[in-house]
């Protein structure tokens, strides 16, 4: 049987198989086909991104500052009001202080996290023994609760029972009997800051645990960072007789500048929106003095119920996260990421 | 960086090991702290004459009530059902239009990069208040749906941007020979691509796990009920009374609240960190 057939050429089978997908294709019903497209695909598989984004995310966006043009209060429809929010807001003490308040916190908390956090990052690009250990403990505060380990904060900060206040405490204690110091009136029962009973205190302590939390962050991306710099960078410095402090100016820093540059913008819009620490540490308090744009736009709009002033606070973030949003994706152009 | 010789013991000592041990020291000291008074009587805990470090009577009562007199396990159980549903549904979405973005040739294709990357920034500070308001339309207020639904508008972004980058280091060679071979585009996608992307979904699935996990300000403003609140609500609305701190259980709570993305991240470390400094690197 078989010999009576003629024998595929080679070139007929070439033919054969490249035209196989072709006719498979034909055969295809006309919404497979019309995913073939690929406009049409593009748009398909947008499609529950675009959804989630449109509902959640455009949607709420419109109504907010539709909010913040009303004097709605919960449970009510509200009246238009024009920029009533925004100027009322901008006369009040509270309102200007919170604002102040953000730029101060996000500005210090950055600096630090970032100083730090190159610190730590040229640290763990030693070789050491336990180096890999060590690289996945430090990042724990990053990835815990921010609302428990802040927990954690507070019990340490206790007006009364705060362990850092005790350690001081001891400590001075240690000194009077070693030198032999004098016990005077109000000496000898050395108190400690009252960390978050007072403003300037409230304020440092919320920054510490914001650089605590974020630290990492920055350690573990810089270290990133540092693991792609070459090391016959660092072998050219040495023929050119530079020390320490001049190859990390000269090599180190310009070679990490596009990494850090994203970090840092990335680590700003997280930090200026930041709610947790404060709502945690000190509510605003004491005497609204500490309250974060956040924290403030939470108090109006959940807790006081005034919803119109509420979205008004929130979408005063909006320039400056705008700004820095903008100035990111000029940047990713740029440098031609994409 | 730099290389180690001739240098002296005594100077690694000042400018490596002090500085990395007081780094690591007081980065750990806080879950110390948790642990160290969740386990102290509350005798000793609310006595300033003794030394806080030590603990003469360790007990159990905390833990204890915290099981017992809240409802922890439910919060427990909320929070995990939250994460891995609102995590499924970003990568869902996030794979899809990750690898339309990185992809595919479309009208509209940019300005939908930039969309997403400018969504990526939105906190949710900005948005919560009139949030509350889609929620309660949408019948879903002091539901864990409202937070299935709200956690995927910062998740997705993430795991898009995320995703789109892992796509574009994939060779489109590969893609190309299935498709010669007859596979339509989706079938090319599911069965080439999609398995060789595992190592970036399964960075973008443990990052977007635990930001769900640690989730906080939606949580407190979408959910009312005690049995429907996540762990960080849970512990901080019902262990805190007014002006009354139960710092035992408060800290059994919050120790045993960050175990869960702490063992996941310790199993992951590695896709973890990747799935960081792919998120900024992009």
């Amino acid at each position: 049987m078989k010999s009576t057939l003629p024998a595929e050429t080679p070139a007929a089978a070439r033919i054969r198989i490249a035209h196989e997908p072709l006719e498979r294709r034909a055969q295809m019903g006309p919404i497979a086909t019309a995913l073939e497209d690929q406009r049409i695909l593009g748009f398909v598989l947008l499609t529950p991104a675009l959804i989630l984004i449109l509902v959640f995310i455009a949607y709420p966006f419109v109504l907010g500052i539709w909010m913040s043009l009303t004097d709605k209060l919960v449970g009510t429809s509200g009246n238009f009001v024009g920029l009533a929010n925004y100027t009322r807001l901008l006369d009040s003490d509270i309102f200007r202080t919170a604002a102040w308040n953000t730029l101060f916190f996000t500005f210090m908390a950055t600096v630090f996290k970032a100083a730090l956090g190159m610190w730590l990052a040229l640290l763990l690009n030693r070789k050491f023994r336990l180096q890999r250990i060590t690289r996945s403990a430090v990042l724990l505060p990053f990835i815990v609760p921010t609302v428990l380990s802040t927990l954690a904060w507070l019990w340490m900060f206790d007006a009364t029972f705060s362990v850092f206040n005790w350690t001081m405490r001891y400590l001075w204690q240690m000194e009077i009997v070693l030198f032999g110091m004098v016990l005077k009136e109000n000496w000898g029962f050395f108190s400690g800051p009252l960390w978050l009973g007072d403003p300037g205190w409230a304020m440092f302590s919320v920054i510490l645990v914001n650089v605590w939390r974020g630290l990492p962050f920055f350690a573990i991306t810089f270290l990133a960072g540092l693991q792609t710099i070459p090391q016959e960078l660092y072998d050219a410095a040495d023929i050119d007789g530079a020390t320490g402090w001049r190859k990390f100016w000269h090599v180190t820093l310009p070679m990490i500048k596009p990494v850090a540059i994203v970090v840092v913008v990335f680590s700003v819009v997280i930090t200026f929106a930041d709610f947790q620490l404060v709502y945690i540490l000190t509510r605003g308090g004491p005497n609204n003095e500490t309250h974060l744009l956040a924290t403030l736009a939470y108090q109006l709009g959940m807790t006081s119920g005034n919803i119109g002033q509420g979205a008004a606070v929130a979408l005063f973030m909006l320039p400056i996260l705008a700004s820095v949003i903008v100035f990111q994706l000029w940047y990713l152009r740029r440098q031609g990421v994409r | 960086m730099g290389s180690l010789v001739g240098e002296t013991y005594l100077k690694r000592l000042t400018v490596f090991y002090i500085p990395l041990f007081m780094f690591v020291f007081a980065m750990l000291f806080p879950f110390f702290w948790m642990f160290i008074t969740s386990i102290k009587p509350d005798p000793e805990l609310y006595n300033p004459r003794l030394s806080p470090f030590l603990v003469r009577d360790p007990t159990l009562r905390h833990w204890n009530t915290l099981f017992s007199d809240t409802l922890f396990v439910n919060w427990a159980i909320n929070t995990l059902w939250v994460a891995i549903a609102s995590t499924a549904i970003s990568l869902f979405a996030g794979v899809l239009a990750g690898y339309a973005l990185a992809r595919l040739i479309f009208p509209g294709s940019t300005v939908m990069g930039i969309a997403i990357f400018v969504t990526y920034l939105v906190p949710p500070t900005l948005l919560f208040i009139p949030l509350t308001g889609v929620i309660s339309w949408m019948g879903l207020q002091d539901t864990t749906w409202s937070l299935i639904f709200t956690y995927p508008t910062f998740l997705v972004p993430f795991c898009t941007w995320l995703l789109m980058g892992y796509f574009q280091t994939i060779p489109k060679e590969l893609e190309e020979c299935a498709r010669i071979d007859g596979a339509t585009r989706i079938q090319a996608m599911v069965w080439i691509i999609l398995p060789l992307a595992v190592p970036g979904i399964l960075s973008a699935g443990i990052f977007a796990f635990t930001l769900s996990w640690n989730e906080f300000l939606y949580a407190l403003v979408f959910i009312h009920s005690p049995e429907n609140k996540t762990i960080p609500v849970g512990v901080t609305s019902e262990l805190i009374k007014g002006d009354v701190f139960f710092w035992g259980a408060l800290m059994a709570g919050a120790l045993l609240g960050s175990v869960p993305v702490a063992v996941v991240y310790s199993f992951f470390v590695e896709y973890y960190v990747s799935g960081m400094t792919g998120a900024v690197k992009g």
